[in-house]
């Protein structure tokens, strides 16, 4: 960046707030090759659908953990219900995938609206139990009602309709990996331009402080209530993705190990970072896979071990690391710098 | 009406055995602020190293009970030192993080050790059976497990009330910083509580191999058993977390024989509407965490 330009078009504080905005060189390259999986594995594009819809599940849960600082223990309970919501759907006959989605995010997000009410109220400790609470209650629903959910076995024979009316899925997963990759970008777009907007560094503001935030007038309890309910809408399409995508729900979209495995994924990658659910999920899915294959049993354990070590020394996870990486690198090329 | 004393009767040892694993949570919490969801990974090793010490090695009941106390309360000051101690002044969220690590593990590794299934155990012949007390039959094992209780709280509570060591630990509860600069060294205090109610917490879970059962699942499937015990009766207090857990044990009981079909829907609400009621406790106590 050239410093004599910028001090005569606008004050350096302004020039940081529209570097924010502007499109880095690696976030299109991110994209690119998110396009290119598609060309470049066609054997695996199952397993890549099943990392976006988790990257996208953990870009919900940052906006309320890493942005808004609330902690949650109770996540998956929207994504539980959008999945469901989505699989009912087409039993009672509408099958269309893409009006089916925001019906999904509908449902989630008037949940997580009227949650947030019980979940605001407290600190830290009563947050987590509210939010356990939730989700060990809608798992308790879930598996109760065998009529209507299936219980324990799942909700099973679900027909999704061809998107728009012109894409039908495939065995594949070729329509079904484009399909979460284009709403995965449009909600992408979407959160990366509230994040760099006023909103976003508002949202920073209250999580760094919140007596000064309630200084600088901002409404607190009001941008926490929407940025929850805007998380829970998310997370309820991610859910509804992998119905339409799996045409089957598991109880587990409910159960409180999902839960736990999206901090963890939030975590690995870096919270408030945008990227950090994506690249964490690519990271815990492809351990998952590889550990699993060696004994399925003990999977538990490594993933336990993962998380004490990050929480203890990889505290801002592969985004961070990566971030570390290129500030040295800046460093090591000092005249290219200036 | 005897059919309800029975149950209440039932409700009331399943309580005090609640009441012997949280109250080590309990006052962790209140004097630390420490989230530590990983409480009930003791419990569960109190079971196996009854069930190994009964089982394999040919220790009797009661001779057991005493090492496993001991045991694990040795064996969590090794954790606090190696993994807990680092996180006392970390947010919530990396606490919570943590200790939902160490109940992954312990759940691997009591996979590993142990098996995935429930575990059998044989508890003395004398204990077995009922007593009958004015028309109502009542298990011996759990007269047992109430005299056991009403002991250790007797004991917890001449301890916190009238020992040095206890007024150190109110005071750190009170008010760390004014307790601090008075000369106690808090997190001294803290250590010795923590591996006390580690202890407790391990024979509770060997009291309650019979009664709760016991799978590599056990500190995930009670957590909220725990957590609510110790929200609701306030953390840091004894007597709270006692009526807590004896409210809770009776209702749940109660809500299991009368409407089983609900299964553990009760709890669950009974749990988010006790915390939007009481956000400070049953009884009351002004500590925000």
């Amino acid at each position: 960046m050239n410093i004599r330009t910028e001090s005569v078009r606008a004050p350096g504080y302004l020039a940081t707030l529209a570097a924010r905005e502007r499109w880095g060189r690696s976030e299109i390259a991110f994209w690119l090759v998110l396009v290119a999986v598609y060309f470049l594995l066609p054997n695996n594009l199952m397993f890549a659908s099943q990392i976006l819809i988790t990257g996208l599940f953990a870009l919900s849960l940052d906006l309320i953990l890493g942005y808004a600082g609330i902690v949650t223990l109770g996540h998956a309970a929207f994504f539980g219900l959008g999945a469901y919501t989505a699989g009912l759907l087409t039993k009672t006959g509408y099958t269309e995938p893409a009006s089916g989605l925001m019906v999904a995010g509908l449902v989630a997000g008037a949940f997580g609206y009227l949650s947030s009410y019980l979940v605001l109220r407290g600190r830290d400790l009563s947050r987590l139990m509210i939010t356990l609470g939730i989700g060990l209650l809608l798992y308790e629903v879930a598996n109760r009602a065998t009529d209507i959910t299936g219980g324990v076995d799942g909700l099973q024979g679900i027909a999704v309709g061809k998107v728009f009316g012109l894409f039908a899925f495939d065995l594949y997963g070729k329509t079904a990996y484009l399909y979460v990759l284009v709403v995965s970008f449009l909600l992408f777009v979407m959160v990366r331009s509230l994040m760099t907007a006023p909103y976003g560094l508002s949202l920073r503001s209250i999580r760094e402080n919140q007596q000064r935030a309630v200084a600088i007038g901002i409404p607190i309890r009001a941008r926490l209530t929407n940025i929850y309910t805007l998380s829970a809408v998310i997370a309820g399409i991610a859910g509804a993705l992998l119905t339409q995508t799996t045409q089957f729900v598991a109880i587990d979209v409910f159960a409180f190990q999902r839960s736990a495995d999206l901090l963890i994924v939030l975590l690995i990658g870096g919270t408030a970072t945008l990227y950090g659910g994506f690249v964490g999920a690519a990271v815990f899915l492809l351990a998952q896979d590889w550990l699993s294959s060696i004994n399925a049993e003990y999977w538990l354990f490594w993933l336990g071990l993962l998380l004490i070590i990050t929480t203890r020394y990889l505290r801002t996870g592969v985004m961070g690391g990566l971030k570390s990486l290129q500030r040295l690198a800046a460093r090591a090329k000092p005249g290219e710098e200036s | 009406m005897l059919n309800f004393l029975g149950l209440l009767f039932d409700g009331l040892a399943y309580g005090t055995l609640l009441f012997l694993i949280s109250v080590g949570l309990s006052v962790t919490l209140g004097l630390m602020g420490f989230v530590n969801l990983a409480h009930g990974v003791f419990a569960m090793l109190g079971g196996y190293l009854l069930v190994t010490l009964m089982g394999r090695l040919g220790f009797g009941f009661l001779t057991a009970l005493p090492l496993i106390f001991v045991a694990v309360a040795l064996i969590s000051l090794v954790l606090e030192r190696s993994l807990y101690r680092p996180f006392y002044k970390k947010t919530h969220l990396e606490q919570v993080l943590l200790t939902v690590g160490i109940i992954f593990v312990a759940t691997a590794g009591a996979t590993y050790f142990w098996g995935p299934g429930q575990q059998p155990i044989e508890i003395p012949v004398w204990m077995k059976g009922q007593l009958n007390l004015a028309g109502v039959d009542l298990s011996r094992y759990r007269l047992f497990l109430m005299a056991v209780g009403t002991a250790i709280t007797l004991l917890l509570v001449f301890g916190l009330e009238r020992t040095r060591f206890g007024a150190r630990v109110r005071a750190s509860v009170e008010r760390q910083r004014t307790a601090e600069s008075m000369g106690i060294h808090v997190e001294r205090v803290f250590q010795i509580t923590f591996a006390l109610g580690s202890g407790l917490a391990g024979l509770g879970g060997a009291l309650g191999v019979d009664v709760l059962g016991l799978d590599p699942y056990f500190p995930l499937k009670y957590l909220v058993y725990f957590l609510l015990i110790v929200v609701v009766g306030g953390p840091g207090s004894v007597i709270g977390t006692l009526s807590a857990a004896l409210l809770l044990g009776v209702a749940d009981t109660a809500g299991k024989y009368y409407i089983p079909s609900t299964g553990a829907f009760v709890i669950y609400v009974a749990m988010i509407v006790l915390l939007l009621l009481f956000p400070q406790g049953l009884l009351g106590r002004r500590k925000e965490i």
